[in-house]
């Protein structure tokens, strides 16, 4: 037992030598994860606070005077033109200068005056309808304010009912509280696949693996000795990743440390599986780093990362559950901001143990039975 | 005759770097494989737009008013809506995600509509994912607007609002996040065989110990950088007719541009990421870190960097700034116009001439970078 723990550790020793002694590799493991939290940090937002506006006012009257300097009083909005012409608002969507033109109505404000409604016309660049249903909200928000301040001043009309929101965990619905709880699952894989999809590919390269089959070391123990260096580089990145993003982005950690690690920890052994089985099944490093690829790119668009897993359709939604960053995700940003704990998150942690024991599995008998 | 050793010289070059490719399958499977699981993945799977979004409902006292209210929520197809009897269990399945939100017609709702009272429609949504939340709120909004107008109506008293607004999104009337999305995509995947299949062949040449062997050949600088470039640039644009024909005919994005464009652009961004990939190449040495630095400065970026899904303009100044040297900034630009909005000759050059000036920088560097020789 103990000779046998020893191997390990010398195993393991080997491992992080082969990845620490050069000084380039050493770098890559440490200074881009923390650089691309950094600048996706603040880059990764849904929230718009630069919308820029075209208004094409035709109305002489006072309430669109008044509607204009809302528009141009909003602190998310920028008026960058000011146009005179009806001809001159498609040139302007056209080639990206604004992302929306407000057209008033010549009869706005009489309408208003009488009772009626003016009507306001927002046209908007849909090359990214995201964004441009968001910055219509926002409009929309505006303009919604206005009505009951109009309809409260003239008292004819009684008040109509009225919605009072709230929402949960993210109370001022700050998307950075989103994103960088997920960039903190994506960064943590990206450095852990890679690093163990490398480490077998890398001695089949050189030829050096045929050299470990050979010796009597047990093929388990090879498998535990190649999983370790990536699990705990995983770890420590993870806790560092974790770190900056309560004390440099100030998201608040309300629930249990101890839910979110051992989500961490099942998270990466997981994708250490994945990792060393493509490592398995690759004989040359290019081929790992194109397989760890192809299972990282599907693994983050199916995750939640960015896009909910509530809108893809029904077949795509049963592949999400091989997904272990979906997983991760739901702890960590329960954890986060619902202040999860163990007790709610239980059926997130069992599908991650399934697929490391599975993955872990494969990539064992994988070592023993593809030989080249 | 000069020249002809030159050429031969190159061709070598070439056919055993399109071998390499040939025998390689990861290569090819990056190149064809994954642009068809990606663009399948964002076509078919992807989608900002909510649809049947579970709410909770809760009325504390139902009657007429209540019941037309819940009953615009039904039919309309944001919303799926659930029963609770109390404002507790709605909570409860908020909290388990059971629901994403709650509307909530507390005991004196009836009686206060229309009176001098404000008749409160308490709502509560789960705002984890803030992009979603805002959306549920802003859907809910529009059914609470159309019933409030249709209820005054139906008591026969009118209701105008003082300003009524209309909207028009131009390109994509139907607002559908897919004909962006795939677009967005396709620059992802150039992105991806130029910078990453590149980054890997110099830096496998150096692991594998047959740089060495390269010195000694009277292969000259430029001859290496082209022989290494043109397999695959050819398997570059490959996928790109393979990515345009799959967008076209299979998610119906619709291509208002002229292919020519579509070429003459796609051409040039994929000679850009190949410089981008040969940079790294040159200078890593070894292909793990190769491929990390490709996948952290070349995919990563073109997924986050490039105005692709996140609004550009409201990323802080300094991020703005490094925004600038992203190519795929320019080429997300080109390909989203190019399909959706026609050949708008302003942004296409203005684009065009950003992508030159990278291609000349990069080239240059690389230049720089590859002299044979051993350190």
């Amino acid at each position: 037992m103990n000779h046998s723990f020893l191997l390990i550790i010398a195993l393991a020793l080997k491992e992080f030598l082969a990845l620490l002694r050069d000084k380039s590799s050493r770098f890559v493991l440490i200074g881009p994860p923390i650089a691309q939290l950094l600048v996706f940090g603040y880059a990764a937002n849904y929230d718009l606070d630069n919308i820029s506006v075209a208004i094409y006012n035709e109305d002489p009257g006072i309430a669109s005077r008044e509607l204009v300097s809302r528009i141009e009083g909003s602190p998310n909005i920028n008026v960058l033109y000011t146009i005179e012409k009806e001809s001159e608002i498609r040139p302007l969507i056209d080639n990206r200068d604004v992302l929306l033109v407000m057209h008033i109505d010549s009869q706005f404000s009489a309408n208003i005056a009488i009772g009626e409604s003016g009507v306001v016309q927002l046209l908007l660049d849909g090359r990214n309808s995201n964004t441009a249903m968001i910055a219509l909200n926002y409009l929309r928000d505006i303009i919604l304010v206005l009505n009951e301040e109009w309809r409260y001043q003239n008292l004819s009309q009684a008040p109509p009912a009225i919605i009072e929101e709230r929402a949960w965990y993210n109370e001022n619905l700050h998307s950075q509280w989103f994103i960088i709880t997920g960039i903190v699952g994506l960064l943590t894989l990206v450095v852990t696949l890679i690093v163990t999809a490398l480490s077998v590919a890398r001695e089949r390269e050189q030829g050096t693996f045929d050299q470990l089959l050979v010796t009597p070391v047990h093929p388990f123990y090879i498998l535990i000795g190649k999983a370790l260096p990536g699990l705990l580089i995983g770890l420590i990145e993870g806790a560092a990743i974790i770190g900056l993003a309560v004390w440099w982005f100030d998201i608040p950690l309300r629930g249990s440390l101890f839910a979110l690690y051992l989500g961490l920890f099942l998270f990466l052994l997981s994708a250490v599986g994945v990792g060393l089985m493509i490592s398995a099944i690759c004989i040359t490093q290019q081929q790992a780093v194109l397989g760890a690829f192809l299972f990282l790119v599907p693994a983050v668009i199916l995750s939640g990362f960015a896009t909910p897993i509530a809108n893809m359709p029904d077949m795509v939604q049963l592949l999400t559950w091989l997904d272990p960053l979906k997983y991760f995700l739901v702890i960590i940003r329960s954890v986060f901001l619902e202040g999860g704990g163990l007790g709610l998150l239980w059926p997130q942690f069992w599908p991650m143990v399934i697929i490391a024991l599975l993955s872990l599995a494969m990539a064992g008998w994988l070592f023993k039975h593809r030989m080249y | 005759m000069i020249d002809a050793a030159r050429y031969q010289r190159l061709s070598g070059l070439i056919r055993k770097e399109s071998l390499q490719i040939m025998r390689d399958p990861s290569s090819i499977a990056i190149a064809f494989v994954l642009p068809v699981v990606l663009l399948f993945l964002f076509g078919y799977g992807v989608s900002l737009d909510a649809r049947n979004i579970p709410i909770g409902i809760v009325v504390e006292q139902p009657d007429a008013a209540t019941q037309s209210l819940t009953g615009s929520f039904e039919q309309s197809d944001y919303f799926s809506p659930f029963y609770f009897q109390t404002i507790q269990q709605a909570e409860k399945a908020l909290e388990k995600h059971k629901i994403d939100g709650i509307v909530w017609l507390k005991n004196d709702f009836a009686r206060a509509l229309f009176s001098k009272h404000d008749a409160v429609i308490a709502v509560r949504v789960n705002g984890v994912n803030s992009n979603q939340a805002n959306l549920t709120l802003g859907y809910i909004r529009g059914t609470w607007l159309s019933w409030i107008t249709h209820y005054a109506e139906a008591k026969g008293t009118e209701l105008n609002m003082p300003i009524q607004l209309e909207h028009r999104v131009w390109f994509n009337p139907a607002v559908s996040s897919r004909l962006f999305l795939v677009p967005g995509v396709v620059a992802i995947i150039m992105t991806l065989i130029g910078t990453l299949l590149t980054a890997l062949v110099v830096a496998r040449e150096w692991d594998r110990g047959t740089m060495e062997a390269l010195f000694v050949t009277p292969l000259r600088n430029v001859e290496f950088i082209a022989g290494k470039l043109i397999p695959y640039f050819i398997l570059g644009m490959a996928s790109l007719f393979l990515n345009f024909f799959l967008a076209i005919w299979l998610f119906k994005v619709p291509f208002e541009g002229s292919f020519w464009l579509l070429l003459l652009t796609g051409s040039l961004y994929m000679l850009v990421s190949l410089a981008v990939g040969l940079l790294i190449s040159v200078m890593a040495k070894n292909q793990f870190v190769a491929g990390q630095i490709a996948i952290i400065t070349g995919f990563l970026p073109a997924f986050i960097l490039s105005g692709f899904i996140f609004d550009i303009n409201s990323m802080p100044p300094a991020i703005q700034f490094i925004t600038h040297i992203v190519p795929a900034r320019y080429y997300v630009a080109i390909l989203q116009t190019l399909f959706l909005a026609g050949d708008v000759w302003p942004v296409i050059l203005a684009n065009v001439a950003a992508l030159l000036i990278m291609l000349v920088i990069f080239t240059r560097l690389v230049a720089k970078k590859t002299r044979k020789s051993l350190e």
